[in-house]
């Protein structure tokens, strides 16, 4: 099983570009001229001046042309990214990621069916309470908290491609803003399904975002891992492995 | 009912528990008829197998009736009298599909725990530690079985109670084990260690067209069995220089094949013995990896080693240099018995083996601290203890 979690600190998995398209543009403008401008030896002063103004330009038309800055990087800035917080449920560069997957001996259409009826999630989720399907693309989930606790929020479906991928987000005044997909591709050589699941939640602050990070445990992403498992489990074989309720000489049954 | 828990090293004491009962509807529950102590068993005795909690029923060797089934059960009726493979497969993975039964992906509830010592996950054992499941063992009255419609055996008419028993573990293990060798015709096939997984490995080495096995141990009863029950020539190790009597018997060659059958807690003398013993007790090495080293030394260039001894850690000192110049083959692995069962038990209605023979000692449950100690120091010849519940 793959495993990624981490902070959504300074990463941006999918590119290098750290830099806004207008910077961009104006890096590439400045740097061509400063290259010119010193191999045509315009810059006042002498050979320092000159290989300075090449050397310069030729670090800004390249940030320009690639977008990505080492200056931003290592002080982790980031122009490029749209920072509009109220178009998406789980903010970029903000909350919990969590990355998973597993391979299932089982048709991508039959995991896709089984889990696109979200009611069954809470059959190996073993954090989730509930799950009711209130239309085609919206749901209202119910997860256990500690202490008797529950957490709640509707959620709305905004990707889907059947037997392909499912992808959702937690709608406004949820207690929990998450986004998460699940994604199903047939293994190779027909051997089963490939379940990969991406999850990124933001706890609110103040007790209430305390119990959530305790809901998921120092590692959310063994807890995902479980759940998959079970999931694996469940359909592979009908049932969940369990000891819970077996004898023991631990006085009585455990 | 009376079941016989670990509560410590060197620690097993009968006490009554509660019943089992159908937790999934793919279990069955088993009445035991008999349950047998396996050299497996020694390691949780010894406290060298992990996670292993006080109370736990240990066993994972037995043969019983079936009193109950779960819903899902099909193959299965109640007073059928099976034979149980000792680890659990679910028959529905993709490992199961491709027999590879002790690799199965579904039957370890504590997966998580086993594929972070480990790297990935692999199947249930009755009564093995927390690592392998933690399933409540066989050295009780009653036992739950996961999955019974792949896990559970029937006996043929015929098949006595002890024989059909070993088809559980010992003989599997010891088929596996010669299988791995991939043995062709003449070939000459050494085993260390004549416990009862040895002696089967010797069996299973003829069954499979071996012209000549040899045995090799320091208790000269055990390796009287071999000779007796099997028909294999002996070495004792604390006699003779292992590596050079067996190129005295292959004119040279090497053994085609060796089988390692005894594992961790594997017996030296001398200097290296003392070496090993000390490290493992400091916890610096969990296994004394003895019979592995004579093992590479002793096979032939080009040879297969084959290893259901059970390591559970890291080893010291391997001679890998021999193995990787010599071109050995490395095969190992907890027993798929499930692959194996149902020849191994024709084998036994066709009066070809009777792996009863390793049975020196029987007692009650009551006495399972006695029996373990009996097992673990060998006194009065002692093989195998196979308890009544």
């Amino acid at each position: 099983m793959q495993q990624t979690t981490h902070q959504m600190m300074n990463q941006e998995q999918t590119s290098s570009i750290n830099v806004g398209n207008e910077e961009r543009l104006v890096s590439l403008l400045a740097g061509a001229a400063l290259m010119l401008a010193g191999l045509k030896r315009i810059v006042p002063g002498g050979f320092l001046q000159t290989v300075g103004a090449i050397l310069g330009g030729y670090y800004l038309f390249n940030r320009g042309l690639t977008g990505h800055c080492e200056i931003y990087h290592a002080l982790d800035m980031n122009t490029a990214v749209e920072t509009n917080k109220n178009a998406v449920s789980v903010p970029h560069q903000q909350g919990v990621h969590v990355r998973k997957s597993i391979t299932i001996n089982a048709s991508p259409e039959e995991v896709y069916r089984f889990w696109r009826n979200f009611e069954n999630l809470p059959r190996f989720m073993n954090h989730l309470e509930s799950v009711r399907v209130m239309d085609e693309r919206r749901s209202h989930w119910v997860a256990k908290a500690p202490a008797g606790m529950t957490v709640e929020w509707d959620a709305e479906i905004i990707n889907e491609v059947p037997n392909e991928v499912i992808g959702w987000r937690s709608l406004q005044d949820a207690q929990i803003s998450n986004a998460g997909s699940v994604r199903f591709r047939p293994a190779p050589r027909g051997n089963g399904t490939e379940v990969r699941v991406e999850l990124e939640y933001v706890p609110p602050a103040g007790p209430l975002g305390a119990a959530i990070a305790r809901l998921f445990g120092e590692e959310p992403s063994q807890q995902i891992g479980e759940d998959l498992r079970r999931l694996k489990q469940l359909l592979e074989t009908g049932e969940i492995a369990t000891t819970e309720g077996q004898p023991s000489g631990r006085g009585g049954s455990r | 009912m009376r079941a016989l828990c670990w509560y410590g090293n060197n620690d097993v004491r009968a006490v009554t528990v509660s019943d089992p009962s159908i937790l999934n509807p793919h279990d069955a529950i088993i009445r035991v008829r008999l349950s047998s102590v396996c050299g497996s068993d020694l390691h949780l005795y010894d406290g060298f197998v992990p996670s292993m909690m006080p109370g736990d029923i240990i066993g994972h060797e037995f043969m019983g009736e079936v009193v109950d089934t779960g819903r899902d059960v099909q193959n299965l009726q109640r007073g059928d009298r099976v034979v149980v493979c000792s680890i659990i497969a679910c028959g529905k993975c993709l490992y199961c599909q491709r027999g590879l039964f002790s690799l199965c992906e579904n039957s370890n509830p504590n997966a998580w725990a086993e594929g972070s010592l480990f790297g990935y996950h692999t199947a249930g054992i009755f009564g093995y530690s927390h690592l392998f499941g933690g399933y409540a063992g066989s050295h009780a009255e009653y036992i739950r079985v996961p999955f019974a419609d792949v896990n559970a055996f029937k006996i043929p008419e015929g098949v006595a109670d002890d024989a059909a028993l070993f088809a559980s573990d010992a003989f599997p293990t010891g088929f596996f084990a010669a299988d791995n060798c991939n043995i062709q015709l003449g070939d000459i096939v050494a085993v260390w260690g004549c416990g009862a997984v040895g002696l089967m490995a010797l069996c299973s080495a003829y069954l499979l067209g071996a012209e000549r096995v040899i045995a090799i141990d320091r208790f000269p009863e055990r390796l009287q069995m071999a000779r007796e029950h099997v028909g294999a020539e002996i070495l004792n190790y604390m006699e003779v220089d292992v590596i050079e009597a067996l190129k005295d018997i292959t004119a040279g060659r090497g053994p085609d094949a060796c089988i390692d059958a005894v594992g961790m807690e594997a017996h030296a003398g001398g200097l290296p013995g003392m070496y090993d013993k000390v490290k493992q007790t400091l916890r610096l090495e969990l296994d004394r990896p003895h019979v592995l080293r004579h093992a590479i030394q002793a096979c032939r260039p080009g040879g297969t080693l084959s290893i259901v001894g059970v390591y559970a850690g890291l080893l010291d000192k391997i001679p890998m240099g021999a193995a990787m110049n010599k071109a050995l083959t490395f095969k190992m692995g907890q027993q798929p018995g499930h692959r194996y069962i149902p020849r191994l038990l024709d084998y036994i209605a066709a009066g070809q083996v009777d792996p009863s023979f390793v049975i020196t000692h029987r007692m009650s449950l009551d006495h399972g601290q006695e029996g373990y100690q009996l097992f673990k120091t060998k006194a009065e010849d002692c093989v195998r203890v196979v308890f009544t519940p």
